[in-house]
């Protein structure tokens, strides 16, 4: 399975890649903002999005709401890992068809739960 | 004072003197009543006009809200979120050494037992080994490989949570990056104060539309309006699975 891992901080992108690997997902690549990631997943056949929200560019909001927009990507599960945890902000992301979403700082098991929780659903 | 203004007091002045000349005193007290209470209305229109600036300036002063703002809010908040670092990188730090603290035992005992059964491993292949020793060998290795196995799963575990408590560098970048931005509006307010004392300026504009879904960083319990935020992660599945997830 081929990740997409988006966050403009790349010890974060490092922390989320290192997890995956201990999950058995190797095949992850990175991207700092929305506006780098949405060229890459328009063009690179990626199973599975991880985004944060808060990032400069193009935020990890904009990036969901591009994904569902666009005709190939709108299947694409997308799991949003952000600090930002108002109740608007969740509600928004799952109007906006998010499949999970974590609030930092979080576990692993948090993270590996809402992986196995998206793909069970498929 | 303006031209008509002047022509208005010439006549009454001319009108005045030839009062005078004749020595009608009603028109004299009255010309000179009018006379009087021209300069006092311009007096009173001058005083009335320092006053408005007076009031304007002061009130453009007190009006400027980002600074109250600033002052009042901004700054107190951000020390709260400075104090919000320094407890996450503190809370990282000492996760990072308890699980250093945690793994190096283990490692050095596999490392002390693996050095041992390597002693007796050489012993064997060197023939110098009875078949009692041989036994208790046989017997060691058997419970090495649990502890090797148990005790690789233990470091791992640990080196997965030195791992996770990097993520304050995430979360306590996101604040700073907020509180630098803090930090130039105070500069540009300070920078409109100075012009202000120097000349008048018009208020600053304060009213700022609020987007409630605008990414700010990591909100912080008892700083950021409790009912707005939830609490965890189980808030979060609560919120999700309430909205059919």
């Amino acid at each position: 399975m081929k990740i997409l891992v988006v966050d403009d901080f790349s010890t974060m992108r490092r922390i989320i890649k290192n997890l995956l690997r201990d999950l058995g997902f190797n095949n992850t690549q990175e991207a700092d903002d929305g506006k780098t990631a949405l060229p890459m997943l328009q063009g690179g056949e990626f199973d599975f999005l991880v985004t944060d929200w808060n990032m400069p560019g193009m935020t990890g909001i904009d990036l969901l709401k591009a994904v569902r927009a666009d005709e190939k990507l709108v299947t694409l599960p997308v799991l949003m890992v952000t600090a930002e945890s108002k109740r608007e902000q969740i509600v928004e992301a799952a109007q906006a068809g998010v499949n999970g979403y974590i609030v930092k700082p979080f576990t692993a098991t948090t993270l590996s739960e809402k992986i196995e929780k998206i793909f069970e659903r498929g | 004072m303006t031209t008509e203004h002047n022509k208005a007091t010439i006549d009454k002045a001319q009108e005045l003197i030839s009062a005078l000349e004749q020595n009608d005193k009603t028109s004299i007290d009255s010309l000179l009543d009018e006379l009087t209470k021209q300069r006092e209305t311009q007096l009173f229109q001058e005083l009335g006009k320092l006053t408005r600036e007076l009031h304007e300036s002061m009130s453009n002063f007190k009006l400027d809200a980002r600074i109250s703002d600033l002052t009042e809010q901004d700054i107190p908040d951000a020390k709260e979120r400075l104090n919000y670092v320094i407890t996450m990188t503190e809370d990282s730090a000492n996760r990072t050494m308890d699980a250093v603290e945690a793994a190096l035992p283990v490692s050095e005992n596999i490392k002390n037992r693996a050095n041992e059964l390597h002693n007796e491993w050489t012993r064997f292949r060197e023939r110098d080994m009875n078949v009692d020793q041989f036994r208790q060998l046989s017997t060691d290795l058997d419970n090495f490989f649990p502890l090797i196995n148990e005790g690789s799963t233990m470091v791992h575990d640990h080196l997965n949570k030195i791992l996770l408590a990097q993520d304050f560098q995430d979360l306590t970048g996101q604040i700073i990056r907020r509180v630098i931005t803090l930090v130039q509006d105070v500069e540009t307010s300070l920078v409109d104060l100075i012009k202000i004392a120097g000349k008048r300026m018009a208020p600053v504009e304060t009213d700022q539309e609020v987007d409630k879904i605008k990414a700010e960083g990591p909100q912080i319990q008892g700083l950021d309006d409790a009912n707005d935020i939830v609490s965890g992660q189980d808030d979060v599945d609560d919120l999700l699975s309430s909205l059919g997830f």
